[in-house]
Formats: C-alpha cells, structure tokens, sequence
C-alpha cells in the first residue's frame, strides 16, 4: 500500500476522482511494474529462509530433547560392553577398546534371566487381563447407567487417583500381613493368613480395582464408552442381547482403542513397578524390577568386586536385557499405541 | 406379594445392572481405600507394634507421633519443604516444556513418528529401579547434559558467567536467573518427567476444532495471536488435569515418600511413618486444592 501511495503522489498525473477505484487499481499495478518485482521476490526469498530459519530451529531443539532421552541409555548400552580397563581408560569415549560381552553372560546368569523373565511375563500379564476386565466393567457402569449416588462414587475414582498411595502403604501392609476376609478365617483358625512375600495381595488388589494406578484406567474407559454411539447398545437390547452379552461382545470390541492404551500402560507400568512389590515384599526371584536392584550387590558378592563403578558395568547390562522385552513390544505396537492414547479419550 | 410390586421397572433394572457393573470397584474402595484411611488416622493415633503371629498391638498415644514427627525427628521438616518446594519449580516447567513439545509434535516434519516413538519412551522406561541408575549413569559415564550444565554452572562455565553477568546487568531479576539455571539443570528430570503430560497435550491439541484457526487466518491473526487468543485458551481445561497429574506423580517420587518408607520398613518405626505419610499427603491435598482452584478460575471453557 505504502508503495502505491507514493506513486500516487509522485507518479500520477491525470488521476480522476469519478473512477477512483480503476483508477487506484490502475494505479497499484504502475506501482508493482515500476519497482516491486524485486521487493516481490525478495519477500519470497525473505519467506523461504525463515521457513528454513526456524525448521532448523526446530530440528535443533528436537535433537536436543531426543539426546536427553536417548544419551543416558546410550552411554549405558555402550558401556555395558566395557571392560575394567575401559572403564578406567581417559581416551575410551562411547566405544570400548577391548569390548567385552562377560557383563552380560555374568549378569544374565546372576539375574537367571530366563526363569526370572518367564515369570515377570506372566505375572504381569495376568495382572494387565484383570485390570483391563475390572476397569472397563467400572468404567462402562459409569459411563451408561444411571444409579444413585453415580457422581459421588466417580469423584471417589477420581479421589483415588490424586490421593498418593503411600498414605495408605501401612494399612495395606498390616490388611495382608494378618489376611482375613470379612472374619471368617479368624472363626474357623484363629488368625488370618500372612500373605506377604507372594504375589497374592497385588492380584486380590487388582481384582478389586485397587491396583497399579486403576483409577485412572477406569476414567480413561469411562471417557471413551461415552463417546462411543448409544445406538449400538440399543440396538443389541432390543435383539434381546444381555448386559453382559453386549459389554463383552459389543462394547469392549468398540473400546479396542482404549483397551489397548490401558494394556499398555498397565504392562509397562506392572513390569517397572517396585512400589507394591517392595510393600508386599515380592520375591526378588520372581520379578524383574526386584532382581535388578540386587544385581549390582550380588555381583560385588560373588565375585569379590569392591569398586562400584565397575559392578555398575553389570548393572547396566541388567538394564539392558530388562528394557529389552519392553521396548520390542514398544515398538511392534508404537503406531497403535500413539493413535490409541490420542483417540482414547485420555482428555476429558 | 403381588406379581405387580415385584416387578422392576426398566430404570431401576439398569440402576442396578450398571452398579453391578461398578460393583468390583465399590468394593476394593471400600476394602482398601475407606477401611485403609481409617486405619492410617488410628495408627497414626497410637503407638504400632506388630506381632510376631502377624498381627498387632495398638496404644493410644494421642498425638505424640505428630510431635515426634514435626519437633524431634531430624530431617522430616527440611524434607517435606524441599520436597515441595522442588515440586512447585517443576511442575511449571514440565508444564510449558509439555505444552511447547506437544505444540511441535503436532505440526507436520520428516520423522515425526519416530520422535514420537522416542519422546514416549520416559513413559516405557519410568522406573524407580531404572531411574536411579541412570542418574548414575548421568554422573559416572562422561554424558549426558545434567552433567555439562551443572559443571559449566560451577567450574568451567566462563560463558555461562558472562552470560548470567549480562542478565544481571540487563536487570533481569536474580530469582529469575537462578531458575533458568536450576531449570537447566535439572533438564533432564523435567524431560523424563513430562511423557504423559505430552500425550495429554497432544490429544488436546487435535481436538481443537480446525474452523477456528480457519477463522482467525481469515481475520490476519499472526502466529503469536492465534496461539495465545486460540490454542492456549482451548488447551487450558487440560493444564488443570496436567497439573495435577504432575504433582501427584512428582509426590509419589520424592523424598518425603522415600523418608516415610524408609521410617516404616528400615527403622521400624510403623506410627511414625504412617504420620508422616498423612501430614505430606495433607499437605500436597491441600496445595492440589489451592493450585487447582486458582488455575480453573482461569481456564477457558468452550462449550
């Protein structure tokens, strides 16, 4: 506008104010012919490297989030691979000299990782079945019946996930150290059962919707079942399909989405958790995350190490073989996974 | 009893299918969460000995343990303030840095599934074990930028000097400079602590109808305008869920949680450590309430 207005003044000679508007056009054209194709293309020019001005900006503070994230589990898997030498050698920076694979034959025989894998497996992917059963059923009731009380008992769900476990660490401990069911077992024997150092509590935890982080799982399903269409529901109802017929072969199919996230989560979390096994006392036998954090005293141990940094070589081997199931599941289903968590309802 | 009063109607049958639905749940509530909470005031009432034979012995001590825990332990004061004061430095940090990544992760790159794929590792790797090694591994092995920028803050850092000299001089106040460098330094925690606030943002972001960019591309609104007068405000409603997320998983991770633990199942000192565990649990309810209040009084609600 700036340019026309000064040809206006400077350029124009026969301006007619009747067909101002012609005119004006006329006008901007004269201006654009007379000296803008260069400024025309300069913008362009202008515009293109500050597109490349700030995608490199961008790529620069992407690589620089990813090295965070990645660095440390680079430096780790490349010194799991490190002798003694290497480790106390100036000049050895990522890539070992001598190289080694004894870290992890050692720590894979310490760990006994198959027994100890094999079992992990299954313990958590019992618990995941359940969790995803009991949550989704909390979840669908809230989501699409209506009964008394219905807000008061949700806030309940919400209150248990802001509400930090660890107040209730002890109760919990003391409600499975001496494990009775309503009474009965005090009747029948005396006292109640010591379940701690099992399993057990964890699965009667989550069986009850009580377990790893359920509150929130139960308000994700809740999320997504309300989104989903109610006519599909009336539609089996009036097939004459049951409640339980249509949740599991009608609703939960529709929530795959959700049933995958939650899946997820639960697995990943389940397998990292050291919280409940080291309140109920699981055994370092039997899961992955306890044994990993005796791998570093049990080698010292054994083979007379006292030099912490080099038993760490060890440990950092464990925690490469304990990633290593994870994030090959991770990355079979990374697409699904991301889609899933950004379809699922997850915001509210 | 005749055939009419028994019958049910269609409301109240779903009523009661739906509560049966909920019924698991209910239960487990009240099994750990109601009989737990009444259990953690008795003990934190009474002196806690446990028995050889599993169960154990309470005696009603009134509230010597609060006493105990406020005047005469040694640490629990200083650790319950750093535990929060660390909190409040980071949750606005893992918020806009969650905030920001979302943003960039949603626009269109070369290789956006795989930085993705790596940004939600955090997630997979959010691990006490893990984690603790890996800050040592942060520490021992060369690497990592906790490292650099805590030695360039101490030691070797003439640039960062410099720099931090010149925002002095530019009168930037000096609490602003020390976060930037305490934020700085703990890069790494915030980054490793931010996975599911991004998913969080990510999924906001999508759901912000696409006319209302339309629109305000339309009107001449520059980049800048349309974030703060568009995206922000439609984003909002989910910095109150991020918020809380981030303090209740930052409490569950700090040292208050630790000392508590540590008083129960290393000292044995059972009633002492349920008190603790109530007094920091109070206290974060109660920052949660005050925070969540003063946010939501300003968040923008679409409908």
């Amino acid at each position: 506008m700036k340019t026309a207005a000064i040809t206006n003044s400077s350029g124009n000679t026969a301006a007619v104010p009747a067909s101002g508007r012609a005119a004006k056009n006329g006008q901007k054209a004269a201006a654009f012919s007379f000296s803008s194709v260069d400024k025309v293309q300069m913008k362009k020019f202008g515009r293109r490297i500050q597109a490349i001005l700030l995608g490199l900006l961008k790529f620069c503070i992407l690589v620089g989030i990813a090295y965070i994230i990645l660095g440390p589990l680079i430096s780790m898997l490349s010194s799991s691979f490190f002798t003694e030498k290497d480790l106390y050698n100036p000049v050895v920076i990522l890539f070992p000299v001598e190289g080694t694979l004894q870290n992890y034959a050692d720590t894979y025989r310490v760990m006994q990782y198959p027994q100890t894998l094999l079992t992990t497996v299954l313990y958590v992917a019992s618990l995941t079945f359940i969790q995803v059963i009991v949550c989704s059923m909390a979840g669908y009731g809230f989501a699409r019946f209506d009964f008394p009380f219905k807000n008061v008992l949700f806030a309940c769900v919400i209150l248990t996930i802001v509400l930090p476990t660890d107040t209730l660490m002890l109760p919990w401990y003391t409600e499975f150290r001496n494990f009775d069911i309503l009474g009965i077992l005090h009747l029948t024997t005396g006292h109640g059962v010591n379940l701690l150092t099992s399993p057990v509590p964890m699965y009667i935890m989550t069986l009850f919707a009580c377990g790893l982080r359920s509150g929130l799982f139960i308000y994700i399903f809740n999320q997504f079942f309300r989104g989903l269409p109610k006519e599909i529901e009336e539609a089996a109802f009036v097939d004459g399909a049951g409640a339980l017929y249509t949740y599991f072969r009608i609703m939960l199919i529709n929530a795959m989405p959700s049933v995958l996230t939650v899946s997820i989560f639960s697995m990943v979390w389940q397998y990292n958790d050291t919280f409940y096994a080291r309140l109920f006392g699981i055994s370092n036998r039997l899961l992955m995350s306890m044994r990993i954090s005796t791998v570093q005293e049990t080698i010292s141990n054994s083979k007379k190490i006292l030099d912490s940094s080099v038993t760490q070589l060890y440990l950092y081997a464990g925690i490469i073989m304990m990633l290593v199931p994870v994030i090959v599941i991770y990355c079979l289903l990374q697409k699904k996974f991301v889609e899933g968590v950004e379809r699922s309802g997850i915001v509210g | 009893m005749t055939k009419k009063k028994r019958k049910l109607s269609l409301l109240d049958k779903r009523a009661i299918t739906g509560f049966l639905f909920v019924l698991p749940w209910f239960i487990g509530f009240l099994w750990f969460y109601g009989k737990g909470f009444i259990q953690a005031i008795r003990f934190s009432l009474s002196n806690l000995t446990m028995q050889e034979t599993g169960g154990y012995l309470l005696e009603f001590v009134g509230l010597d343990n609060f006493k105990y825990a406020f005047l005469r332990d040694a640490t629990f004061n200083q650790t319950l303030v750093s535990s929060i004061g660390n909190m409040l430095i980071d949750v606005p940090l893992i918020i806009f840095f969650s905030l920001f990544i979302a943003i960039l992760l949603n626009s269109k790159f070369h290789g956006r599934t795989l930085m993705r794929a790596v940004l939600f590792l955090p997630i997979i790797m959010n691990s006490g074990a893990i984690q603790a090694s890996i800050e040592l591994a942060q520490q021992a092995v060369n690497g990592g930028v906790t490292a650099v920028s805590s030695e360039a803050a101490v030691s070797s850092g003439v640039n960062v000097e410099y720099l931090l000299d010149m925002m002095t001089e530019l009168g930037v106040p000096a609490m602003l400079t020390d976060y930037i460098v305490l934020a700085v330094g703990r890069i790494f925690d915030i980054v490793q602590a931010s996975g599911i606030q991004i998913i969080i943002f990510i999924a906001a972001l999508q759901s912000v109808p696409g006319a209302l960019y339309e629109v305000s591309k339309i009107e001449g609104a520059t980049a800048y305008e349309t974030f703060w007068r568009v995206t922000f405000p439609m984003v909002s409603p989910l910095i109150v869920t991020n918020v809380v997320y981030t303090i209740v998983d930052a409490f569950m991770n700090s040292e208050v949680v630790q000392e508590a633990y540590d008083m129960a199942f290393t000292n044995f000192n059972w009633s002492v450590s349920v008190t603790m565990s109530l007094i920091s649990s109070f206290v974060v309810c109660i920052l949660l309430a005050v925070i969540v209040k003063i946010i939501s009084s300003k968040v923008f609600y679409y409908n």
